[in-house]
């Protein structure tokens, strides 16, 4: 078959399954878009800002179980898109973005919406490609899609000069179904000997804890995961990114760990003998004070990158391979030997962890004139059943989402982890929707955040997509201010977000639904009404207590026994 | 520790940056590196020369693996091993005492002069870096023009090899 590159490219999607690109045109790709309008397999959504591209195609990704797929043009296009990439990378997230680049022959000219992509995108994708032959496309989106998909995934970039799309110009294509690659060999399955010796080590355990991430939910290790966790009775921890995970719910659950950890998540870690890290990376808001981290205990570590494994912790017993692998075969030798931890022991360590629960380390004040934001969360957490898709932005918002809306299920909770990227949170629940439909999907950001990707609620009227935004507006940039409140003397220094637009009335003028709500007694009201518009998306305002901080808190240069704690929590 | 990192690598444009944005990204500090086709045109082989700790060392090997194009890497450190710099250095040579001096000394080091004009040498020499060094040291007064290093090179001994 003979086709030009452009065509080759819009087949290759098709071929491999790819139902829905989000992009944005311009000079360089305008082949492929001519192409993508003369179809109707992909579905081509279309943002009102790269960035956002690259966050609809993230909330896509990690609610689909497939890669998100970004196409923008070349110059502007990409440098807009670089902080979703990012954003992705630093998650881990499989997505495949297609750059367009000037033509191959004024490369390196400084021509017009140049810019060096692969230069550019290096340190902040897993890897990229710059296609200078259409013969090559084929077998280098393969590539693509193969890198970002295995092995522990990320974004591939792959740049694309515009002769290299030209109609003119036909090749022959065929889909390759399956790809192998000299220099890239993912390990799958753990070391047996490595494997046997961190089951002997967890069964010799007196205070055992499991320290679960990311790597379990990308890894759809969720019901192996759950399921050790209850052979062994012992309790179990999670990072931001592996919430849900493990259902939150459950007695067995100790709540988040790290900075905004819960006490008896962080006292755990403080005294355990073991701890069994499962596809987490020892990232320094989970750690604390390095030299100070889990000063007893032996550590395993089941990571599919071996690069994780010591980087800042040491590591007693690593097992390199996918999460779900080495944990259903550690399940089989735990099955087989039929043995069990010490049970008075563990009976001790679960009286001890009882105690630090009783702490009541997330209480906050229910009898306050003005909304608590932690109160909002934890009724949209009521009124949803606990069963939609969050995204957030990154701030106070952020952790009360993950401390207050209890996660049951995997890929639930989406949220800038690793980079930390304000204007995540609507695009990717823009992602959501689409991976999704049907489905509840709610945004909850805040004044601050939401106003850096506000853009997309134009887009969110063209595809009539009913997200549910929650702002928490508390007028602040409220992380900031609590920073600047404890550690800066309260000097509020640029953390005052003035001069805020009527978010009422600007939804409405993007043709959604706002809603405006001061009063405590109004929240789960408004909740209601607005997830029974189950068409409309609502732009719900909620007007926050302006001095509400996030409890608890390890400060910088702490250890996780050492935590800030809230007012309202029961000392002991 | 100074360790020698011999690295096989898709001979593709772009690899080298990959290698050297991964050192100057995770601040790891590269003492010298080198870079050529192998007999293989698709594959280039560099040898890196590094210090740092154990666990340093550790992470920059594993780093390195983790690119995409890095298709084999061995640390030679870890045994065994040859390594060979090339330098060529242009030092000042005018009257007949100093022209002697020098022509000695690169005996020595079993240099070779291949150029020579009224004023100066240029010597050739190959060696152990350490070697390298304590020529540049006995050449004590004579005045150096210029040096050029190639970076060190290495192979394992022995039965021993990178390959495919
Ligand atoms: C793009 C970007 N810029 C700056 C920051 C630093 N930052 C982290 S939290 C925060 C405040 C966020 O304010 P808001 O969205 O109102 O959330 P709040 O903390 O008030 O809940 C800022 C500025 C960031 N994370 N991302
Ligand atoms: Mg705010």
């Amino acid at each position: 078959m003979e086709l030009s590159g452009a065509e080759i490219l819009v087949q290759f999607l098709k071929d491999e399954g790819v139902e829905c690109v989000f992009g944005y045109p311009g000079g360089s790709v305008l082949h492929i878009y001519d192409e993508l309008y003369k179809q109707e397999d992909i579905k081509h959504v279309l943002v009102r800002h790269e960035q956002a591209a690259a966050h609809a195609a993230d909330g896509y990704a990690r609610t689909s179980g497939k890669l998100g797929v970004v196409l923008v043009t070349s110059g502007p296009g990409v440098t807009n898109a670089v902080t979703g990439i990012a954003t992705a990378y630093m998650d881990s997230i499989p997505m495949v973005v297609i750059t367009g680049q000037v033509p191959t022959a004024v490369i390196g000219s400084d021509a017009f919406q140049e810019v060096d992509t692969v230069g550019i995108t290096r340190p902040c994708s897993k890897h990229n490609f710059l296609v200078k032959d259409a013969r090559d496309i084929a077998i280098t989106l393969k590539k693509a899609f193969h890198l970002a998909t295995t092995g522990r995934p990320g974004p591939v970039v792959v740049d694309i000069p515009k002769d290299v799309t030209d109609p003119n110009v036909k090749v022959p294509y065929s889909y390759l179904e399956t790809i192998s690659m000299r220099s890239y060999h993912p390990k799958v399955k753990g070391n047996a000997r490595q494997i046997r010796r961190a089951v002997q080590l967890i069964l010799s355990a007196k205070r055992p804890v499991i320290y679960s991430g990311g790597g379990v939910i990308l890894s759809g290790a969720a019901n192996s995961l759950t399921e050790i966790t209850r052979v062994l009775n012992i309790p179990v921890t999670s990072t931001l990114m592996g919430l849900g995970g493990y259902p939150a719910a459950d007695r067995q659950f100790l709540g988040m760990l790290g900075m905004h950890g819960t006490y008896e998540a962080n006292m755990a870690m403080h005294e355990c003998d073991v701890l069994i890290a499962i596809g987490a990376r020892f990232d320094d808001r989970v750690t604390g004070k390095i030299e100070k981290f889990c000063p007893d205990a032996k550590i395993v570590h089941i990571d599919i990158d071996p690069a994780s494994i010591s980087k800042t912790v040491k590591v007693d017993v690593p097992i390199v391979g996918d999460v779900d692998s080495v944990l259903a075969e550690m399940l089989q030798l735990l099955r087989s030997t039929g043995s069990e931890l010490n049970p008075v022991e563990l009976k001790q360590w679960w009286a001890l962890i009882d105690k630090w629960r009783a702490t009541d380390c997330l209480a906050y004040d229910h009898d306050s004139d003005l909304i608590k934001p932690q109160f909002v969360v934890e009724k949209l957490w009521e009124i949803t059943g606990g069963d939609a898709f969050i995204s957030t932005d990154v701030g106070q918002h952020q952790m009360w989402a993950a401390q207050f809306y209890k996660f049951d299920k995997p890929s639930r909770f989406v949220t800038s982890g690793g980079l930390g990227t304000m204007g995540f949170g609507l695009p990717a629940a823009m992602g959501i929707q689409f991976a999704n439909p049907g489905a509840d999907v709610a945004c909850i950001t805040g004044e601050g955040s939401i106003q850096m990707c506000i853009q997309e609620l134009s887009t969110c009227f063209q595809y009539m997509l009913p997200l549910k935004i929650i702002n928490l507006n508390n007028r602040y940039l409220g992380m900031v201010r609590q920073w600047q409140e404890f550690f800066y003397g309260s000097r509020y220094s640029h953390s005052y977000m003035d001069a805020l637009p009527d978010f009422v009335k600007l939804a409405e003028s993007y043709g959604h639904v706002g809603m405006y709500i001061e009063k405590p007694a109004d929240v789960e009201g408004a909740l209601k009404e607005a997830f029974a518009l189950k068409d409309r998306l609502v732009f719900l305002d909620f007007i926050t207590d302006q001095t509400e901080n996030v409890y608890p808190m390890i400060a910088a240069g702490k250890a996780h026994h050492e935590m800030e704690m809230s007012p309202k929590s029961v000392l002991i | 520790m100074r360790h020698i990192i011999s690295i096989l690598i898709e001979n593709e444009a772009g690899a080298l940056s990959r290698v050297a944005g991964l050192f100057s990204a995770r601040g790891y500090n590269i003492e010298s590196l080198s870079v050529a086709p192998t007999e293989d045109a698709s594959l280039s082989r560099m040898t890196l020369v590094t210090r740092g700790s154990e666990e340093i060392v550790e992470q920059i090997t594993k780093q390195l693996n983790k690119l995409v194009d890095v298709v084999k890497l061995l640390d030679l450190t870890e045994g065994a091993h040859i390594e060979r710099e090339m330098m060529l250095i242009k030092v000042r040579a005018t009257d007949s005492s100093e022209r002697d001096e020098i022509k000695r000394l690169a005996d020595i080091y079993r240099g070779n002069i291949i150029d020579v004009s009224k004023t100066s040498y240029v010597i050739e020499l190959t060696g152990h870096n350490g070697k390298l060094d304590s020529f540049i040291q006995s050449l004590g007064d004579i005045p150096i023009l210029e040096t050029v290093r190639c970076g060190s090179m290495g192979i394992p001994r022995g039965e021993k090899s990178l390959h495919l």
